[in-house]
């Protein structure tokens, strides 16, 4: 999936003798969820999403790019979230785009009456795997072995992309292809590739955009959702020499194809990420929808499966648990259109794996957010978060971005990230849409604890926090500062919204102060009179 | 049954008819309610920006005005969200935990405790689209929220459809938060403030002439957007209608 993001129905003509009559016809009973309604496979169903005008002479708003990054400096997620809603065709568009992916997730895990189930089977899974993770890993590596295939084990990100880079050098491989993972772009892989003379091509169509425009994945299921069909266009034709006026989606799917095939078929080694790793098996499964994770794995004579720790399960029927979760969440179709099983090295072929850590047994001691190990990476979150659909992926300035992204990020760099659990309204979506059930929403607010204690929240905040609690905590106080009687505007609206800046009126009216405060009323009303229990009628 | 109103300061200093229409309708039921007079906040602008330690004294304060009653209601499912989940930072002695499990939110009070079944009183001839606070609605339960495969209900929805003439509308995306978010709306103004003209344009595409909510924060803030970007809706809270304001 991932690609430009304007995904038009096929139309009628193209359909004609490529599709089955009876399933255009709407009467083939597997395309029915066990509801007995007619299932919304996410591509097919997707509505064509406006970016603007129509018209070629239109002018075309530039895509607006993400968070500023200076070094460990906290990241300012609010300043890059205004620049993209300074860009109306691209936010408009980006709201649509993931409100339908919401809208379509919420039809087919609908459409399964054991949905909830599902969920906390998932859950409990993965809490039972992280419990026993040792052992699992073990497990994993005994069998992976014993299948003929070399494993690795990685502390941290520059130890995963020093054992690939080995690996590759000693097969003296010039170019390398690999699918999407985005494990990979959490070491920082790709950039360290740039330094070391190895061709790195990415092989997901989304991915290939953003590796062209060098810029990162800002989702972890459609990298380049910020992008608009007319973006892709100026990408394509500045590194590909496409026809920078034809933002035709199926001509810029196709010129990359023609594009990229060759590199796929000639490349040295593949690599590809990892959605599930079982331990009973020593197998790697991945999921994508174009089969690019395929041609990585299969068509080199080379191949290396780079492997978070979190992604173990116990046993190869836990999987079918989190197949059914996993795409329906997502893109809200039933299954991913590959769902492939490395296992053993094919023939005269050499097969490695790389079980990289990079934080995350450190985040499996953390009491309050160890269960964020468990994400899937879906993305249900970030498109139900309407933080991240009115902000854009890239505004966050980090590998994760939505809520998860929010309480991950942060056990990367917790400086630089303090920023990121604030950009939130701890609405709880992302929670309830979670398909292993990691409390997102309670852990954002947990973390902002955290941020406060260690004093990694900006000090006009903490002091405005601190006054604020002094007054309210003082009734006297805080009678006098919002006024004696009747006079609440004077103060209130500064005092009642916290906001030294007036930000509030920035983009809103400010609230009509009344005639009087409740409190005044009461006093008024209610204690004046002698056992006064009788209310002045008051509308 | 001694009941203690517990308003919250926003409603205390905008929306005095807010605290008058519960205090109100409370007593309508032949509640005996007490307003303890040195009450100011739950404490949540500060537990929400992480500041616990700041939220401490402000939570002391607060259960020192509501330890004496039997019940303590306010008319925000967003402050009862803060005072039953939230209000940790300081010791939790037995009479702490008691305040914080007697604490409830107006709607769930009349649906779930005094299991109220009509206000004869009560008729509101107009279209509202009825807006969930996000604390409310994931937070306290008032609703099944969009998200989860589970049977439908609704305790605001509930109580508005025994109020005459009412017509409820729903927006295109129920439950999708408003961009008030407490301090977020100060501290991310522009994400914030777009969250709620999407808000207030979905409803008046409903067709709604009133949005009714259960808590005047988020109204408070969809006012102010709507206000901005022309958008004709008025705002009114639960309370008032069940008390039997008309308009």
């Amino acid at each position: 999936m991932s690609a430009s993001d304007e995904l038009r129905p096929q139309d009628e003509a193209r359909r004609d003798g490529v599709i089955h009559p009876e399933v255009l016809a709407g009467n083939d009973e597997s395309e029915r969820g066990q509801d007995g309604r007619r299932l919304q496979h996410a591509e097919g169903a997707s509505r064509p999403i406006s970016a603007g005008a129509l018209s070629p002479k239109a002018p075309r708003e530039p895509q607006p790019r993400g968070a500023k990054i200076r070094g460990d400096r906290p990241i300012d997620q609010a300043e890059a979230a205004e620049r993209f809603l300074a860009a109306p065709m691209h936010q408009k568009a980006h709201d649509a785009r993931l409100w339908d992916l919401r809208t379509k997730r919420d039809t087919a895990a609908f459409g399964i009456p054991e949905w909830e189930e599902l969920r906390e089977l998932a859950s409990q899974i993965k809490t039972h795997t992280l419990a026993n993770l040792d052992r699992y890993l073990e497990e994993f590596e005994a069998r992976a072995k014993a299948n003929g295939v070399h494993v690795h084990w990685a502390a941290d990100g520059a130890e995963h992309n020093r054992i690939v880079h080995g690996i590759l050098k000693d097969h003296g491989a010039k170019s390398l292809i690999k699918s999407k993972s985005m494990l990979t772009e959490e070491c920082g892989f790709r950039h360290y590739m740039a330094g070391t003379g190895i061709e790195v091509i990415e092989t997901d169509l989304g991915e290939r955009i953003q590796q062209l425009d060098n810029e990162e994945p800002s989702h972890v299921v459609v990298p380049a959702v910020h992008k608009t069909r007319f973006d892709v266009a100026e990408v394509f034709s500045r590194t590909m020499g496409t026809d920078p006026e034809n933002d035709d989606a199926h001509y810029l799917a196709e010129s990359q194809r023609m594009h990229t095939r060759p590199l796929i078929l000639e490349a040295d080694a593949g690599l590809t990420g990892c959605n599930f790793a079982i331990a009973e098996t020593g197998t790697v499964v991945t999921c994508t929808n174009e089969g690019n994770a395929d041609l990585s794995g299969n068509v080199p004579k080379l191949q290396i499966h780079s492997i978070g720790i979190e992604k173990l399960i116990p046993r190869i029927e836990h999987l079918g648990v989190f197949l059914r979760l996993l795409s329906r969440s997502a893109l809200g179709s039933p299954i991913t259109q590959y769902t492939s099983h490395f296992r053993a090295p094919r023939k005269g072929t050499e097969m490695h794996m790389v079980l990289v850590d990079n934080g995350r047994s450190e985040r499996l001691g953390m009491e309050e957010f160890w269960t964020s190990l468990k994400c899937i990476r879906c993305g249900a979150c970030m498109n139900t978060c309407p933080v991240y659909r009115r902000s854009g992926g890239l505004s966050y300035g980090a590998t994760y971005s939505g809520p998860i992204g929010l309480i991950i990020d942060p056990t990367f760099n917790k400086r630089k990230y303090s920023t990121l659990p604030f950009s939130s309204t701890m609405n709880g979506s992302c929670t309830n849409v979670c398909p292993v059930k990691i409390n997102i929403h309670e852990q954002i607010f947990a973390w902002r604890k955290v941020l406060a204690e260690e004093h990694q929240i900006p000090l006009l905040k903490q002091g405005m926090m601190k006054a604020a609690g002094q007054v309210l905590s003082r009734p006297a106080t805080y009678r006098a500062a919002i006024g004696a009687a009747d006079s609440a505007l004077k103060v209130l609206p500064r005092f009642a919204v916290y906001n030294p800046l007036n930000t509030w009126g920035k983009g809103r009216e400010m609230p009509e102060a009344p005639r009087q405060t409740f409190h005044a009323w009461y006093k008024q009303n209610r204690m004046a009179k002698a056992g006064g229990k009788k209310t002045e009628g008051i509308k | 049954m001694r009941i203690g109103l517990f308003v919250p300061c926003y409603v205390d200093a905008f929306e005095p008819e807010v605290g008058i229409a519960t205090l109100e309708l409370l007593e309508r039921f032949g509640l005996d309610v007490d307003y303890p007079f040195d009450q100011t906040c739950c404490g949540q602008p500060m537990t929400n920006t992480g500041c616990h330690a700041e939220a401490a004294a402000t939570e002391a304060l607060f259960v020192k005005n509501f330890a004496p009653f039997d019940y303590v209601v306010a008319p925000s499912g967003s402050c009862v969200h803060q005072v039953r989940e939230h209000l940790t930072a300081i010791p939790q002695t037995d009479e702490v935990k008691a305040v914080r499990a007697k604490t409830f939110e107006l709607v769930e009070f009349l649906h779930d405790i005094l299991k109220v079944e009509e206000f004869p009183w009560a008729e509101f001839p107009h279209r509202v689209g009825y807006h969930g606070n996000c604390n409310a609605l994931r937070g306290i339960h008032h609703a099944r929220p969009s998200e989860l495969n589970a049977p439908f209900f609704s305790k605001p929805l509930d109580l508005l459809k025994k109020v005459k003439g009412i017509e409820i509308v729903a927006p295109a995306r129920p439950d999708e938060c408003c961009g008030f978010g407490g301090t977020f709306s100060v501290f991310e103004p522009a994400v914030s403030a777009k969250m709620g003209y999407d808000k207030v344009s979905d409803h008046a595409q409903a067709g709604a002439e009133y949005v009714v909510s259960a808590d005047s924060s988020c109204m408070m803030h969809q006012k102010g957007c709507a206000e901005r970007i022309g958008v004709p809706l008025k705002f009114i809270h639960i309370a008032r209608i069940l008390n039997g304001a008309t308009a």
